[in-house]
């Protein structure tokens, strides 16, 4: 993975002493809160209902384990012994002193990491494919890019004050595990036909209150002039994106506004005008950061074969581990949802355990995913039962993966000011019903998504069923969602008619589960039927 | 406490500033004020003449002046771009990598901040409108 060189530390090593000199002024009531608000926003610190909050950037969702200690140290030095991974690939810390903050921010520093661009209206931590380098079916690894566009975003002169947050996410294969397409800029690395590498680039996508799918606006960028032409999208957003409202601020609303032809052809103007300009890295920058993501000495000629003769590892192994390029190698899944459990939340001793067992059993590599896993990328096959007993005894066994119980959920009304209804106890009896009736057994892929407003955090545009937290005259209200998806066939969710209270939502979802389980046909997941048979049925059973 | 920051050696220009439609109905003025939603490629065909353009932040959460900036330096303008308004001490080092050469705040810096300020970065990982080279230029020179 990526490491810092002395001009990467002193970068961060800066903006820590930024942030400590903003915060005392702050103190000493030398800058408004409205002054301090985006300069702590732009270095991860919320002021949520109980106390702050701390986003710490996981670039690309790729850690090493002396960093996942480190964040084990910050949950129980600085908060309550817990850390939240986030659907950005983050982490968050939910109890923070607002004096702690620039320490913390300096531990982070002597582990290579920052809390820099993770809020505020900016460009944000680059998210990717949490399988990267590992995965058989990609092309490329899509991190160095991401990494070479982290440098080229982290203090931009120009764009530290867009009309909105902008997030920025890279992949490089077929399969699309990073809901690529919505986000503010998508990237796929692509091949052209002349076998040349480049960017296909989709803009405009988002979840939200207006949730929309990025159309490409370009499909070839060569790889020399990603930094131009990524520079020329974001320079089109920030003189023309709307500043009159916020709700109409993200870039999505200007491509819909003005049409994905028009907005492309702006870019294409200033791309033009911007190559003339010398901004664009030498193509020997993203060979040196490629150095950095080589494979791992993996070992040449291991068996793929397993003892599968201890039934729950077997059900653990078909569901949390996924196939890696290397023969002899497995990517292993690390469920952050056990049953009744808070989705995404683990504790010092557990983020310890999981450094342990990375560095073990993995190259010393962990992944978190938008999901709210971790991903031990590099397994060696015949060492999954030894880890997989270690998780066990941790509670981090939970087959579940893109199953009913891995469940993405923001962090609602317990935590969240933004929020209209609490999300975490939803999900938390879901995730026990289904346990309990044993239905999640039958129900195979189905994913399942609950945000607490429509900001759309928890990502209810994008679940094959999703729940939408409203407020209802002073009281909580859930609406529920039928056929999104973040894949390749990305689509948007469909609300079926009135919501529910909290037991309600519950019983919904088992009615539009029973609907899937009566008429699915052979080989179908929950998509697939909600898609074959369309809404009506679903609206029959929950509300004939 | 400061009321201007400048960093040119010519003398400054006294004309007042006028809006970008007044200035391009009246091509003899020297001094022109952009406003967040003008478009400061108007300007273009006028720079020979222009010595001083001020660029107003009415609010400092309005990030197009930036992009105004960056802009007018990369057309090859010369002459004074002032930033005026609500502009603080945390975005002068950006605004001088935009290519601000002068600042005129509706509250006065403290000389102390604004000189941390303008020292924070020891290096720049983009190149931009100042003559600081990048990193990346660094890593392969």
């Amino acid at each position: 993975m990526y490491r810092y060189d002395h001009y990467d530390q002193a970068m961060v090593d800066a903006r820590v002493e930024e942030f400590r000199d903003q915060t005392r002024r702050r103190l000493e009531g030398k800058l408004t809160e409205d002054q301090f608000k985006p300069l702590r926003l732009q270095n991860g610190l919320y002021l949520q209902l109980h106390a702050y909050m701390l986003r710490v950037a996981v670039p690309y969702g790729t850690l090493n384990s002396a960093q996942m200690h480190v964040l084990a140290d910050i949950a129980d030095k600085y908060d309550r012994g817990y850390g939240h991974f986030t659907t950005r690939q983050n982490i968050q810390y939910n109890w923070i002193r607002l004096e702690d903050a620039p320490d913390i921010l300096a531990d982070l520093a002597t582990v290579e990491m920052h809390a820099i661009q993770t809020s505020g209206n900016c460009i944000r931590n680059i998210s990717s494919d949490q399988y990267a380098g590992a995965t058989a079916d990609e092309l490329v690894d899509p991190r160095p890019y991401a990494e070479l566009l982290r440098q080229w975003s982290s203090f931009h002169p120009e764009f530290l004050t867009l009309p909105r947050k902008f997030k920025i996410c890279v992949i490089a294969s077929e399969t699309d595990r990073a809901a690529m397409k919505l986000h503010d800029i998508g990237i796929r690395i692509v091949r052209n036909e002349a076998g040349e590498l480049g960017a296909a680039f989709y803009a405009g996508g988002g979840m939200g209150r207006t949730p929309m799918i990025a159309p490409c606006i370009r499909e070839f960028v060569p790889l020399d002039q990603l930094i131009t032409y990524s520079e020329a999208c974001l320079r089109v957003y920030n003189r023309y994106g709307r500043r009159d409202n916020k709700y109409k601020a993200r870039i999505k609303i200007l491509v819909h506004e003005l049409g994905k032809d028009e907005y492309a052809r702006q870019v294409e103007e200033e791309f033009a005008h911007l190559q003339t300009q010398g901004i664009e890295p030498p193509i020997a920058e993203l060979e040196r950061i490629k150095t950095y993501f080589a494979d791992p000495p993996f070992e040449a000629g291991l068996p793929d074969d397993l003892d599968r003769s201890d039934p729950d590892f077997a059900v653990w192994l078909d569901r949390n581990t996924h196939p890696h390029k290397q023969p002899g190698y497995a990517i292993a899944v690390i469920s952050l949802k056990p049953v009744g459990g808070i989705p995404g939340d683990a504790s010092a001793a557990q983020i310890h355990l999981m450094a342990d067992l990375a560095k073990e059993y993995s190259f010393d590599e962990l992944r978190v995913t938008h999901a709210q896993n971790i991903v031990l990328p590099h397994v060696r096959k015949a060492d999954l039962h030894a880890l997989w007993r270690r998780l066990e005894e941790a509670g981090l066994a939970t087959p579940n993966l893109d199953r009913i119980g891995d469940i993405i959920a923001c962090p609602g009304l317990d935590y969240c000011s933004l929020a209209n209804a609490r999300s975490i106890p939803v999900a938390q009896k879901i995730s026990k019903r289904f346990a309990e009736t044993g239905k999640d057994e039958e129900l195979g892929e189905l994913k399942l998504k609950i945000s607490g407003c429509i900001n759309a955090c928890g990502h209810h545009h994008a679940g094959h069923i999703g729940i939408l937290g409203v407020d209802k005259k002073g009281t909580e209200n859930y609406q529920l969602l039928l056929g999104g998806c973040e894949g390749d066939d990305t689509s948007l969710g469909k609300i079926t008619g009135p919501g529910f209270d909290e037991d309600g939502i519950v019983n919904a979802v088992e009615k539009a589960t029973d609907v899937y389980l009566a008429r699915r046909e052979e080989g179908e997941r929950f998509l697939d039927t909600y898609r074959r048979i369309g809404m009506e049925p679903f609206k029959e059973a929950l509300y004939g | 406490m400061v009321d201007i920051l400048r960093f040119r050696d010519d003398e400054p220009v006294s004309d007042p500033a006028v809006t970008v439609d007044a200035f391009v109905d009246q091509t003899n003025a020297a001094a022109v004020r952009i406003e967040p939603g003008d478009d400061a490629r108007a300007l273009l065909p006028f720079l020979e003449q222009l010595r001083l353009v001020e660029v107003n932040f009415p609010s400092f959460g309005d990030g197009r002046g930036y992009s105004s900036a960056r802009i007018l330096r990369e057309a090859g303008y010369d002459g004074e771009l002032r930033a005026v308004g609500d502009v603080l001490v945390d975005q002068l080092s950006h605004m001088r990598r935009c290519g601000f050469d002068s600042f005129v705040p509706d509250k006065p810096f403290d000389a102390e901040d604004a000189e941390a300020a303008l020292q924070r970065w020891p290096e720049v990982y983009q190149a931009a409108a100042d003559e600081r080279r990048p990193i990346w230029a660094k890593r392969h020179g």
